[in-house]
């Protein structure tokens, strides 16, 4: 992060600052208490997403100061004491020309970046593996069709059951577990109601609707191995604020041990995936 | 057309005359300004019952860990209720059904509506709609579906009992009551304009509610067919939306969003020609571009109907929608935006409607309590949304509480500032100054501020000519 887009926000949000730098501090996979930012970009579609909310931003920041000094200029020199009888002035072509182009510029400005976004966060080009992602009510399934196809549910793990330093509403009891510095092709699609994957330091978030297969990539450099957090994002009943995700980056090297040793813990798991009783909620 | 209800009205003589009283006057109305003061107080009434839940909502978000509302399904049951509630029984009825019904006819210099009998049964229609809501929370287990109502998770599978029934009854009902006051809208406005009143001389209010008339026409019968299909889903075995059928939830998404996003439009319209219409009287002058400023509502309202689409982006076309995000930024268009506009409509035609004047120390201080309350409030929930706290949960992970107590406080201050217009109202209709007929001077020059205050039962039976050029 750029230090004068933090200058400037803070300039923005005056008074915010004074929760100190905790606030501001580089996050990492999950959140932190008073963070007022995106988490760490992780992927290069997060990069490219915080890179156009900063357009946006600095747009948005332009914008608001000239209207609100618009609105000072008017209630200082324009009130009814200082300008007792108002003009009947009620057209400037030339202006409500450049108010209308304007905007549309700006628009436009918006646009491009946008759509570039939106085709660069669509596919992966080159996928070196795929993550299969299959939402349940109320947890995660995940499959690794690269690598035998063994398969693994995925479970919040409850408050009394919290190890120290393990995060309430965010760990689960088997993470899923992902190689670094590889392209990842990720399928998801549901078994009951729509959920949503959102792995925020990842731009991920991406619904599973039973019946499609959805699709999404990431692909995380080495110097970003660790643990990223993210839960479901779209309502999907009682225990939605309950199906957290888990995601270990790690080495190559460490996926390949690891997923040895996934093959024969989950090995039972093999199996097609089972449909979960539909009238279960 | 108006000559016909000049015909008709024409034979009642002196402001009162010839009306029922008693509950025959209110349950019977046909008059726009009686139908225009239920739509009010339908509002009001309901805008407790949606505010009441949204403090529920932010007393159990002000601490992480579920300490007010321990069942998630009953949190589930209070966002959908509070969104549907706040959307189609508050935001909706009083910026169209509230003051469209009132000022509309007073502005563009007519009696009356164009269907004066149909103005009724819209206005019960909507009644029956905000019963049925209400209903639909308290039967089995509620509807914890969201406002978004998607399925399958609005399925009877996944809700079973009627509770999702109620909701899409209520949303029906809602509807073609909306449907046919917009009809009512168009008519009167393009059939029932005093001489002289042309397009062009209208006040930005009417403009406003014409093009909210033209998208509710629009709009609503898509949401209706959608509504249809999922009560079908429902109870007679068709699968529209469900997989194993053939059906595709998506297509429920289309359907919704070609109505949703046209509904924030629909919100927001109205609340813009109120503005105008201050911002014309207390400067004195004309609003500057009023034409610009007329089919600027027009091209916004072409635009809503395409731009339905970019709610979809994280099904599968994929991006920062569905966090917190989307909350602050919505609350900041229709809670502070509309409702800060429909403040000011009170404000503004309170001594034209009830013929007294309010307390204007005690409105600034309203103003001040709630600007810094809905600030507080929801501000902060940009934060949340960028650090990625997802929408509709009832607990989150504890990183999330600073800005969640911040919120929660600011919604308390809200509501401070929200008991004091109520007192501010109390005050205006027991104790309030009697109101001229324009208390206003000499920027108040619609039509409206021609007749006395509070204005009488039957206005403009002789049609005002206008032959100047009129307030814009
Ligand atoms: C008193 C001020 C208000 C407060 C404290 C408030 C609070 C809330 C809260 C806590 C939520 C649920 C957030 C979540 O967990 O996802 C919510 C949702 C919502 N609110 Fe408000 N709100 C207020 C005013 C309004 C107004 C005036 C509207 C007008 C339309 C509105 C429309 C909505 C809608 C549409 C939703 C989404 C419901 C859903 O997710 O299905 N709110 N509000
Ligand atoms: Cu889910
Ligand atoms: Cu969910």
């Amino acid at each position: 992060m750029t230090k004068s887009r933090w200058i400037l926000f803070c300039l923005v949000l005056v008074g915010t600052a004074t929760f100190g730098l905790d606030a501001l501090a580089a996050s990492t996979g999950a959140p932190v208490p008073w963070q007022m930012y995106f988490r760490d970009a992780a992927t290069p579609v997060m990069q490219d997403i915080v890179d156009f909310h900063n357009l946006i931003l600095w747009i948005e920041v332009a914008i608001v100061l000239l209207v609100l000094g618009l609105m000072l200029w008017i209630i200082v020199k324009f009130n009814a004491k200082a300008n007792p009888v108002p003009t009947r002035t009620t057209h400037n072509t030339a202006l409500e020309i450049a108010w209308t182009v304007v905007p549309v510029l700006i628009l436009l400005v918006i646009a491009v970046p946008s759509m570039k976004l939106l085709f660069f966060m669509d596919k992966a080009k080159n996928p070196a593996m795929t993550l299969k992602v299959v939402s349940h009510q109320w947890y995660w399934s995940y499959e690794y069709p690269d690598h035998d196809g063994f398969t693994f549910d995925s479970n919040l793990v409850p408050e009394d059951q919290l190890k120290p330093g393990q995060l309430r509403l965010l760990e689960v009891d088997n993470r899923v577990v992902l190689p670094a510095d590889t392209e990842i092709r990720l399928v998801l699609t549901s078994d009951d109601v729509i959920h949503n994957w959102a792995v925020p330091s990842f731009g991920v978030k991406m619904d599973t609707v039973p019946g499609r297969l959805n699709e999404a990539w990431v692909k995380i450099d080495s110097k970003n191995i660790g643990t990223y957090y993210g839960q479901c994002s779209e309502l999907c009943g009682v225990n939605h604020a309950f199906m957290p995700i888990a995601v270990d980056v790690v080495s190559k090297q460490d996926f390949q041990a690891w997923v040895e040793q996934a093959r024969k813990k989950f090995a039972k798991a093999d199996e097609p995936l089972k449909v979960v009783d539909a009238g279960t909620r | 057309m108006a000559e016909a209800h000049a015909h008709a009205h024409g034979h009642d003589h002196g402001a009162h005359a010839h009306h029922p009283t008693g509950w025959r006057r209110w349950a019977y109305s046909t008059n726009h300004k009686d139908i225009g003061t239920m739509y009010i107080v339908l509002a009001f009434v309901a805008s407790l019952v949606g505010v009441a839940f949204s403090m529920m909502l932010r007393a159990e978000l002000a601490y992480p860990g579920m300490q007010l509302i321990h069942d998630q399904q009953f949190y589930n049951v209070l966002v959908t209720a509070h969104g549907l509630i706040m959307v189609f029984f508050v935001v909706m009825p009083s910026l169209i059904g509230g003051f469209g019904n009132w000022f509309v006819p007073l502005m563009i210099g007519t009696p009356d509506m164009a269907f004066p009998r149909m103005n009724n049964i819209s206005f019960w229609l909507t009644l029956v709609g905000l019963c049925l809501v209400a209903t639909s929370t308290l039967v089995g287990t509620g509807a914890g579906t969201g406002w978004t109502v998607y399925p399958p998770l609005s399925n009877a599978v996944f809700h079973p009992g009627m509770a999702v029934d109620f909701a899409i009854l209520s949303l029906h009902v809602a509807g073609a009551a909306s449907i046919l006051g917009a009809i009512n809208f168009i008519t009167t406005i393009f059939n029932m304009r005093a001489p002289g009143m042309t397009f062009h001389r209208m006040p930005l209010f009417v403009w406003a509610i014409l093009v909210t008339a033209f998208l509710l026409l629009l709009a609503l019968p898509v949401l209706a067919g959608a509504l249809t299909m999922l009560l079908t889903d429902r109870n007679f075995g068709t699968s529209f939306f469900a997989p194993q059928g053939g059906g595709d939830p998506i297509f429920w998404q289309h359907l919704f969003w070609f109505f949703g996003h046209p509904e924030v439009y629909i919100m927001i319209i109205p609340a813009f020609g109120i503005i105008s219409q201050v911002v014309s009287t207390f400067s004195k002058k004309p609003v500057f571009g009023y034409l610009g400023m007329a089919y600027a509502m027009v091209a916004i309202g072409f635009i809503g109907f395409v731009v339905w689409a970019h709610h979809m982006f994280t099904v599968g076309f994929n991006v920062e929608t569905r966090a917190y995000f989307v909350i602050a930024h919505f609350h900041y268009v229709l809670s502070v935006a509309a409702v800060f506009a429909i403040f000011t409509g009170m404000y503004y035609w309170l001594p034209k409607m009830c013929g007294r004047m309010y307390d204007e120390r005690l409105g600034q201080w309203q103003f001040w309590i709630t600007f810094v309350g809905v600030n507080v409030l929801f501000f902060p929930q940009h934060f949340l949304g960028l650090a990625g706290m997802p929408r509709r949960i009832a607990d989150y992970p504890d990183a999330y509480a600073g800005w969640n107590l911040v919120s929660s406080v600011g919604a308390a201050i809200t509501l401070v500032g929200t008991l004091l217009f109520i007192y501010l109202l109390y005050r205006t209709l027991t104790a309030g100054e009697r109101a001229p007929a324009n208390p206003w001077g000499e920027g108040a020059t619609t039509l409206e501020w021609t007749v006395e205050s509070p204005a009488p039962f039957h206005t403009h039976e002789i049609l005002p000519n206008i032959t100047t050029q009129p307030a814009e």
